[in-house]
């Protein structure tokens, strides 16, 4: 069974939210998921001009570890991403690649002045963090607004989006998951 | 990482060319695009953008404005030189009023501040592509409606009828006043449609207004529109020809006709393109070219005082002539020919041509009512025969009449047909009719008022 490295950065606060993550991306990928600690210093994908992470860099991390041996990895962190040239991005990942990192950050309601709402938040997470691995599996946005590759660009975008991929997006995920396998 | 070159993922769809010289703005801007499902390409520098809007068609380049070698304004204009539809969005560092004005005035389609704004990058560019689409669909659509609107064919290559060909050509694209003479049914409409046709103005409308088919009363409300309540039945306000002709062209035909108080109305319309409505206080602002066309002598008109002199004037700015049939008769096969493909067209029809004795008899008619009768008797003609030729005998009768003397009738009869035949060649010029006929003016008068004619 190919296997997915969730990868929490800056996540000591909510392990609860890595857990079931963790389980949800196995049930509709079909992967097998395996948790492991970063040994780099996330530190250095600190953008001090910003006050913000790159996401780029960040990624470049993940890739770069040596402990971090999955089919696909997804780092998951509390910290806000952008890259140089975008103001904030809810994450990035390598289209047709490996790696793929998602940010909680601005998938918090208080971040937009709201009472905390946790549902809200893992609704979010897990959505961005199956569409972040979709881009892995060579998925551009998809065109049903239903779809979870559906492109967003605010938080609110999110919640519009179903749960899932829509059939034909999760046909060319199964495929490439299937063809890995075969692979190995 | 992603090579910054294009994507492989989409080859179809919008594309956007990024050019920066920063890679980690390129490669970032680059990966969203794709992961967007664009089409998207990179360039780090002038050269390598020129050769890139070269390879293929791009539908929105995203511009750094600053950038060493060839900043992107300068870059913007070249690009532009190798597509001239090409949407443009500056990308600056910092927003200053300045650099956005300049973007804007070298034509970029927008500007946008690093680091850029996701949500608002989306919406550019998809606004960006939009505006591109519309454009090449309003071309597309203007090429339609100058397909659908074209004037009918001006058809002749006789030496007269080219040279009126030659007028239209060198007036069209003018915005002068132009006045079409000639009998009735040479074709001063489409005439007048065909200049049109050829302007700038092409894609406002042509209003005709036929001045010899209204009232004077009505011919007033009719170009000046009236408010509510203007007049007994004015129940709603209307606008007039002037207005709906703004930015189009007002065909004024049969001119020479317009009443004494209409000419001075429409003489101050025409020099300060501004009117009221009947019964409105408010001056409107016109824009319309004029053209008119008579088939009455004007000249001789303004000297018997009926038609005013400086109307006259304004109006004859340039004067195009169209010659009658019978003054070019080699004409005659190639418009019967023009017309009777068309009729057979629109009738769905197998016609073919015309039969030798058809055409001679077509050639050797005088055609009193030009190219309308011509067009009318090939019409009937169709109708009446069966495919492929026409026969003379499908043509109508008066034109067999006109090629066989009347005979077996009364002294009377006789005399009344050659009369007709001889004032229709002559176009009803009575000096000329009469010197044929060998008669003197007065009793030509006389017999005309006796048998009835009427022109």
């Amino acid at each position: 069974m190919a296997t997915l490295d969730l990868v929490p950065i800056y996540m000591n606060d909510r392990p609860d939210l890595l857990d079931r993550l963790g389980e949800a991306l196995g049930r509709i990928l079909h992967m097998s998921i395996r948790q492991r600690t970063p040994a780099f210093d996330p530190e250095a994908a600190y953008d001090r001009s910003r006050g913000q992470y790159n996401s780029t860099v960040m990624l470049r991390l993940l890739l770069g570890d040596p402990g971090i041996t999955g089919d696909r990895l997804l780092g998951v962190t509390s910290v806000d991403l952008c890259t140089p040239v975008l103001t904030y991005v809810f994450g990035e990942a390598q289209l047709d690649g490996r790696g793929s990192v998602v940010s909680v950050h601005r998938l918090r309601t208080e971040v937009y002045g709201l009472p905390p709402d946790d549902a809200l938040l893992y609704e979010r997470l897990q959505k961005e963090a199956v569409h972040e691995l979709g881009h892995t599996f060579g998925l551009v946005h998809c065109a049903d607004p239903g779809c979870v590759m559906h492109a967003s660009t605010y938080a609110e975008e999110i919640d519009f989006k179903g749960p899932g991929l829509c059939p034909r997006c999760l046909g060319v995920v199964r495929a490439a998951i299937n063809q890995s396998r075969a692979a190995t | 990482m992603p090579t910054t070159n294009d994507t492989t993922a989409r080859e179809t769809g919008p594309s956007v060319l990024i050019v920066d010289d920063e890679f980690s703005v390129r490669d970032s801007l680059y990966e969203w695009f794709r992961k967007d499902g664009y089409h998207a390409g990179s360039a780090e520098n002038a050269r390598e953008a020129l050769a890139r809007i070269q390879e293929r068609r791009w539908d929105v380049v995203l511009l750094d404005i600053k950038m060493p070698g060839m900043d992107g304004l300068e870059l913007q204009r070249r690009l532009k030189e190798v597509d001239p539809d090409l949407v443009v969005i500056m990308i600056t560092a910092y927003a200053s009023v300045e650099t956005a004005v300049s973007a804007l005035k070298h034509g970029a389609f927008d500007y946008i501040t690093k680091p850029i704004d996701p949500d608002e990058l989306s919406h550019l560019v998809r606004r960006a592509i939009e505006q591109r689409r519309l454009k090449a669909e309003n071309l597309q659509l203007r090429e339609k409606v100058e397909h659908l609107t074209a004037p009918g064919t001006l058809v002749g290559s006789s030496p007269p009828m080219q040279k009126v060909l030659e007028m239209v050509r060198s007036v069209a694209h003018t915005d002068a006043t132009v006045l079409i003479r000639g009998e009735s049914g040479t074709g001063k409409e489409l005439i007048a449609q065909t200049i049109h046709a050829n302007s700038n103005r092409r894609y406002f409308p042509i209003v005709p207004v036929n001045c010899g088919a209204l009232p004077e009363s009505l011919l007033e409300s009719e170009l000046f529109g009236h408010e509510k309540g203007a007049f007994t039945g004015a129940q709603y306000r209307r606008k007039g020809k002037f207005e709906l002709a703004d930015g189009g062209t007002l065909f004024l035909d049969e001119v020479g006709t317009i009443s004494a108080q209409t000419q001075v109305n429409l003489l101050r319309v025409l020099e300060s393109k501004e009117f009221t409505r009947l019964g409105g206080s408010e001056p409107i602002k016109v824009d319309f070219r004029v053209i008119c066309a008579t088939n009455q002598n004007l000249e001789r008109a303004v000297e018997e005082g009926k038609f005013r002199e400086d109307l006259y004037y304004r109006i004859n700015v340039f004067s195009i002539h169209l010659p009658p049939l019978r003054e070019r008769p080699e004409d005659i096969p190639m418009l019967a020919q023009h017309f009777l493909e068309r009729f057979a067209r629109q009738m769905n029809r197998p016609y073919e041509g015309f039969d030798p004795g058809a055409m001679d008899l077509l050639v050797r008619h005088p055609w009193p009512g030009n190219v309308r009768e011509l067009a009318n008797a090939v019409e009937r003609a169709l109708v009446v025969g069966s495919p492929p030729l026409v026969r003379a005998v499908d043509l109508p009768v008066r034109l067999n009449e006109d090629a066989r003397p009347a005979t077996g009738e009364s002294l009377a009869d006789v005399e009344r047909a050659q009369i007709v035949r001889v004032l229709e060649r002559a176009s009803w010029n009575i000096t000329r009719a009469a010197e044929t006929l060998g008669i003197d003016r007065v009793t030509l008068y006389n017999k005309i008022r006796k048998y009835g004619l009427r022109k």
